[in-house]
């Protein structure tokens, strides 16, 4: 196994090229198309079939708690309840929620600014992150952090970071950290295609690659930095080759179909685990909403938006539970109303939490706080 | 008690906590197998192994980053730039990262991490290798930013920064690393993070100096001892948390004062305590602050150039001589 996927094996990503041709940008002629959907179909089948139903709706649980939870925020952001910048994930779940399935509870996250899915795929409760969101004590990082800081030790959460690119550094030292102790936790990295022009990446993952270093890096390629198009921004687009320059194991992945995300991440936790080696993984996925709360989105279109709606993960995941006869209208609607409840919830709670006391405001700065005007040792 | 240079004080402060806590690591270019640019990691290779002593790839972001990492997750690093200089590149995963993870985490994840190396001016190098920036990161709650200027300070005070819990910027002098002093070479030796030092006792006129400045200070006050002028130096040894008290103190007693420093006056850590003893001690001031910085030009080649812009004893005299009316 670690001789294998010592070696570069974006090659592999050609044979799942069935998965991402839609979104790539030339189209391919109507025979391959049903050919490839055919094959994708099938695969999805026996993928269900190798999995427990309680797995499967647990996951659809979670894409649609993420989904609603965002359709949410950008509605108390509009009535004026979270302040400060808030990127949505909407369009984006099936990567958290399928890499972080592949996830045991003491693994480590990390993540950009647009966290709040990963927060809650990785256990934290929607009442902590919509806490955080309305700047509440009861929020997971106290108030202190809002949309952009969400951490939480508990779950191995180590962070919304702000820089782009910044925690793809800090994610190369956790793994750093489980092999220096022996552990056999694996850290998922995860930061959007922007972050790859970033020198932050390569210097990443050069150490990681040089050191053997258990992390897996997840770009998730929503296409746009902002408001810049990754054919404006990149010479290569191809971000799972980049891989290749350090000699890593890397892997593209179709970032609407939440198992592929999920399978795709096993294998890579599994070389982490077992060999302490690690991988760069390309999710090719879309963001359904602007950058921020504040994008004007005027630079793409309409039907570009829509034509990537057509793959909304959520209903992908939907028809084929439903295809395949795992769910009925009546479970799934007991999911939905589950869901409707917990969001409910969060707001609620973040409602009605206090505000961080003004005492607040100095803590936390030092975990040693030194006042020299009461050190007497001299 | 042994006499050893800055240089063998860092050694012995690193090995020994090394030696005492598995979780401490030291990382940088050319710590290892070379032994380090200037040797201050010299046989710790040798003593520790591949594992606890780590050649890194010339990438300062990167592996400043993977310090702060490793410190999230139980370690504690002491991450070595081969010269400060080149933690500029690294300002994003310090700044960003490091002096402000425990706050914006809501006090979940403290940062107990060193970044040492050697800053200031050194000899001869030009703009690039040789500047004073310790105000840049004095300047962020969150961090800690230690200078010492003597070997049993930089051992004592090493010590204290491996042992903290939060990040510290720990800044050796260039110039310093082979003057000597007395070490204790007992292993429990520390010096407390944020505490002043009076390098000398005097009555007329305070000097607060700090790194190269202190040695340069000792010397303008024996001579200006000699012209019956006393002058008390003090050494404030951290600058964030800085021990201001000392120094008030010391300003009440003499009334008058004169800070030096290496690093250019704009924006420098003697703006920030001349605003603080015009706050707390303005009334005991018989004489305006002066400060002697820097020349505030980027760092030129030539020897005689370079003489100019590193404040001297001469330099260093004037002043006292400036604030005490005489001559």
């Amino acid at each position: 196994m670690s001789k294998q996927t010592a070696e570069p094996i974006s090659a592999a990503g050609a044979e799942e090229k069935s998965s991402t041709s839609v979104l790539d940008a030339s189209e391919p002629d109507q025979k391959t198309l049903g050919r490839e959907r055919n094959e994708a179909k099938e695969r999805q089948k026996s993928r269900l079939a190798a999995m427990d139903r309680e797995t499967l709706l647990n996951i659809y649980h979670q894409m649609l708690l993420i989904r609603r939870f965002e359709e949410k925020s950008a509605e108390v952001y509009v009535a004026g309840k979270i302040g400060g910048f808030c990127h949505l994930y909407i369009g984006q779940e099936a990567v958290a929620v399928g890499a972080l399935s592949a996830l045991r509870k003491d693994d480590y996250v990390i993540t950009s600014y647009r966290e709040h899915g990963h927060a809650i795929a990785k256990g934290m409760s929607p009442e902590s992150v919509m806490a955080e969101l309305y700047g509440k004590a009861t929020g997971c990082s106290k108030g202190k952090g809002g949309s952009m800081h969400m951490f939480d030790k508990e779950v191995n959460f180590l962070g919304g970071h702000g820089i782009v690119g910044g925690q793809i550094p800090l994610a190369t030292g956790t793994a750093f950290g489980s092999k220096y102790l022996g552990t056999d936790q694996v850290t998922l990295c995860f930061f959007g295609e922007a972050a790859v022009n970033q020198g932050a990446f390569h210097e990443s993952l050069n150490m990681a690659q040089l050191w053997k270093l258990p992390v897996i890096y997840i770009c998730e390629n929503n296409r746009y930095g902002m408001g810049t198009s990754l054919e404006r921004a990149m010479s290569l687009q191809n971000v799972a080759q980049k891989g290749d320059a350090y000699d890593m194991a890397s892997e593209f992945v179709d970032g609407m179909d939440v198992l592929a995300v999920r399978e795709a991440t096993m294998r890579a936790v599994e070389r982490g685990r077992k060999d302490y080696l690690p991988t760069l993984l390309e999710i090719r996925t879309y963001r359904f909403m602007g950058h921020s709360m504040s994008d004007p989105g005027n630079y793409r279109t309409r039907a570009e938006i829509e034509k990537y709606q057509e793959r909304d993960p959520i209903n992908l995941f939907v028809a084929s539970l439903k295809e395949e006869k795992i769910v009925d209208d009546k479970a799934l609607k007991r999911i939905d109303e589950e869901v409707k409840q917990q969001v409910e919830n969060a707001v609620k709670f973040a409602e009605e939490s206090p505000y961080p006391a003004p005492e607040e405001l100095y803590t936390d700065i030092y975990a040693n706080p030194i006042d020299p005007s009461k050190n007497k040792a001299r | 008690m042994p006499i050893i240079t800055i240089r063998e004080a860092l050694n012995q402060a690193i090995r020994e906590e090394l030696a005492r806590d598995e979780r401490v690591f030291l990382m940088g270019e050319e710590v290892a197998e070379y032994d380090g640019a200037y040797k201050v990691t010299k046989g710790l290779l040798k003593e520790f192994g591949p594992k606890r002593v780590i050649d890194s790839p010339i990438t300062e972001l990167g592996f400043a980053g993977l310090g702060v990492g490793a410190a999230m997750v139980g370690l504690r690093p002491i991450i070595e730039f081969m010269t400060f200089n080149f933690s500029i590149l690294a300002t994003d995963q310090i700044i960003n990262s490091a002096a402000k993870m425990l706050y914006m985490s809501g006090g979940q994840f403290n940062i107990p991490i060193v970044f040492r190396g050697p800053s200031g001016s050194a000899f001869q190098v030009s703009s690039q290798h040789s500047q004073a920036i310790e105000s840049w990161y004095a300047h962020f709650p969150g961090l800690k930013v230690v200078m010492p200027s003597t070997a049993a300070d930089a051992k004592g005070l090493l010590k204290s920064a491996i042992r903290d819990d939060d990040p510290v910027i720990f800044m050796e002098q260039e110039r310093m690393y082979g003057n000597k002093g007395e070490v204790p070479d007992d292993p429990d030796f520390t010096i407390p993070l944020g505490v002043a030092d009076v390098k000398r006792e005097g009555t007329d006129v305070t000097i607060v100096a700090r790194s190269l400045m202190v040695p340069v200070a000792l010397k303008a006050a024996d001579k200006l001892q000699e012209q019956g002028v006393s002058c008390e130096v003090i050494d404030p040894r951290t600058i964030r948390p800085l021990d201001i008290d000392t120094i008030i103190d010391s300003v009440k007693k003499t009334n008058r004062v004169v800070l030096a420093e290496e690093s250019h006056p704009i924006c420098g850590i003697n703006a920030e305590i001349s605003t603080q003893i015009m706050e707390r001690a303005f009334d005991h001031l018989d004489a305006p602050v002066k400060r002697v910085s820097g020349i505030d030009v980027p760092m030129p080649y030539a020897k005689n150039l370079e003489n100019l812009v590193v404040p001297d004893v001469d330099r260093l005299i004037a002043a006292v001589k400036e604030v005490a009316y005489l001559d």
